[in-house]
């Protein structure tokens, strides 16, 4: 079977006053119809990659690969209007805060009519339609009061939910979630977690993972990439997470809080220099 | 359907109904309590002013006992309370007494000038929006580009450049030389007298009236300074745009919005500016009650038949009724103005509205 997404030695630069940085440094997967995830401290440049793949990545910034394809489209050549009707159409994002990540003057409802409307020809009527059943398959009860809030009146595991029926509506193939959760509150977090997972099952997605969350990943993904300064130091199963070989891993799974057990001192994070060359 | 059922909107109504009362009442009273306040100032500074009233009727050569008779009947010795109290109670009645200069009540004055101004400012603020937005847009998403360095000199030209100079210069230019406008005033003789007035907006009126010959007429009048007005206000609107843009750009529902694979005209123009526009109202109001009392220079330099140019003569001939009539009608309109866009604001931001 073709993998979905193949990206091989990426590099994404940002010239600056004060020289160049480089966010992705290399980084190269494949992705069938499976859940991945990508773990990495702040500014590992997993996000970067995520945005990379969206062509979300900012102007200003240089963007190389041997190779970036979706489906046999090779995005890096693609022309700029075939990478917008991808986008939102059949590869997908879902941003880490829905406070910011909703348009506060427009109401949820009409949010998410607006992605379908942008890829399909439907009717008014028919996206209303549509849009209310996507907002019931992410389990909001009263979907059609909740179509007409505008998202500063729901709650941020709601305001997540419609960021969720927004990127998923018109039936997207690959799904990047950017740190999904980050911003609830842990018992929301299980709830939309679940919710995630079930459509991705259920509508048999790809799924890249963003996350610092290593546990969370673990349980969540089939497989697992561990990123450090720009790039990949070690890509394993999740269920083979406590046989990780990298220190750089190790000493991630070292910080974790283990029910029972006595945690103090809490190890300090080694970050060896020549794990980033 | 039961009786319950059809009690229940009825109670909810009411129960919203009382917030909404009581949010008119204190609209009301902030309304009151601000006029009263500019009733207050103006009517003190215009006492305390070196200025005789009597005098500027009576003349300087006058016997003592007829400047006093005049004083008693302006009821100028009263004391400064009661002459207040009197004050307020006319213009609450529309009475701002009566100009010296024209012999009219002052109210009958207003009404003749003050839509010359608001027409002029008026037009202005349109042309001043409808170039200032769009240009304040393209500064912020090109950013740093040459189209920004030019909007950005032609708004600094615009707010540090004398406008009686430029007014003067687009006279010369346009007027004078081309003979593209035709010249200062509101409308040319020939029509003076067949023009019928019907609102005071002489370009609405003339197409009530359906007198094209006038309209263009009017039109060549008023569209120097109107577009020097909207100049102006330009300058300010678009640099203002361009930071609110460049705010509203960088935020998280943007990424989202291209996310989703929206075209950058909708993401710009729909998601953008539409929530830019939420502040831009407040810019858009302030600076439309600055040109109805800051167009004095651009009224005198075009001798357009407005409030300013009306205060300005009442003041060197120190009527002060009429000086005082014009300060009050400008600071009603600045409140009016004000609510008006705090109205518009709620309307524009649903996060306001609760």
């Amino acid at each position: 079977m073709n993998p979905l997404l193949t990206v091989e030695d990426l590099h994404v630069r940002f010239p600056t006053r004060t020289g160049v940085v480089e966010a992705v440094r290399g980084v190269s997967f494949t992705l069938g119809r499976e859940r991945l995830g990508i773990v990495g401290e702040s500014g590992s440049g997993k996000s970067q990659t995520g945005r990379a793949i969206m062509g979300l990545t900012p102007t200003h910034a240089e963007i190389s690969a041997k190779r970036m394809e979706f489906d046999g489209i090779d995005l890096l050549r693609a022309p700029p209007a075939q990478r917008r009707a991808l986008r939102g159409n059949r590869i997908a994002m879902i941003l880490q805060d829905p406070k910011y990540s909703l348009n506060p003057v427009m109401t949820i409802g009409r949010q998410i009519v607006e992605t379908l409307r942008t890829h399909e020809k439907v009717s008014q009527a028919e996206a209303r339609k549509r849009a209310l059943a996507m907002l019931e398959a992410v389990q909001i009860r009263d979907a059609a009061r909740v179509y007409d809030l505008y998202p500063h009146e729901v709650s941020g595991g709601m305001g997540q939910r419609a960021m969720i029926a927004m990127m998923l509506v018109a039936g997207p193939e690959l799904l990047i979630a950017d740190e999904p959760t980050s911003a609830l509150d842990v018992t929301v977090q299980l709830e939309v977690l679940g919710i995630l997972d079930r459509l991705v099952r259920e509508r048999g997605m790809g799924l890249i993972f963003i996350s610092h969350d290593l546990r969370l990943v673990s349980s969540f993904c089939d497989r697992v990439i561990v990123m450090y300064a720009g790039k990949i130091v070690e890509e394993l199963a999740a269920s083979e997470l406590s046989r990780a070989e990298h220190p750089y891993t190790q000493g991630l799974l070292d910080c974790m809080p283990r029910i029972g057990a006595d945690r103090h001192p809490l190890p300090v994070l080694e970050r060896k220099p020549e794990w980033a060359l | 359907m039961s009786s319950t059922e059809t009690q229940m909107p009825a109670r909810r109504a009411s129960r919203r109904a009382l917030p909404i009362l009581k949010s008119v009442a204190g609209f009301v009273a902030i309304v009151a309590t601000t006029y009263l306040g500019l009733l207050a100032v103006t009517f003190f500074i215009g006492r305390v002013v070196p200025i005789d009233p009597v005098l500027a009727i009576v003349g300087d050569r006058a016997p003592a006992h007829v400047v006093e008779r005049v004083r008693q009947e302006m009821g100028l010795n009263l004391p400064y309370y009661q002459q207040f109290v009197l004050y307020v109670k006319g213009v609450l009645q529309g009475d701002f007494g009566t100009s010296v200069l024209t012999t009219n009540p002052v109210m009958t004055d207003i009404r003749r000038v003050f839509p010359a101004t608001m027409e002029l400012a008026t037009a202005g603020t349109i042309i001043g929006a409808a170039f200032g937005i769009p240009l304040g847009v393209l500064a912020a998403v090109k950013r740093g580009s040459i189209a920004d360095q030019i909007v950005r000199i032609l708004g600094l030209i615009g707010y540090s450049v004398p406008i009686f100079w430029l007014g003067l210069l687009a006279l010369l230019v346009f007027y004078a030389r081309l003979g593209w406008t035709s010249g200062p005033g509101r409308i040319d003789v020939v029509y003076e007298y067949s023009f019928t007035p019907v609102t005071g907006f002489y370009l609405i009126d003339a197409v009530i009236n359906r007198d094209w010959a006038a309209f263009r007429d009017i039109f060549s009048h008023i569209i120097l300074p109107a577009s020097l007005l909207g100049y102006f206000s330009l300058a300010y609107i678009s640099r203002m745009t361009r930071s609110f843009m460049l705010n509203e750009l960088s935020q998280e529902y943007i990424v989202a919005a291209r996310a989703k694979g929206l075209s950058e005209t909708r993401i710009i123009w729909g998601h953008a500016l539409r929530n830019a526009a939420v502040p831009l109202v407040t810019v858009i109001a302030l600076s439309y009650a600055g040109l109805l009392e800051g167009s004095v220079l651009t009224e005198t330099v075009f001798a357009w038949p407005g409030l300013g140019l009306y205060i300005t003569n009442s003041l060197q001939n120190a009527d002060m009724n009429a000086v005082l009539g014009g300060t009050i009608i400008i600071g009603s309109v600045f409140i009016a103005i004000n609510l008006f866009s705090d109205v518009l604001y709620r309307m524009l931001d649903p996060r306001t509205r609760n």
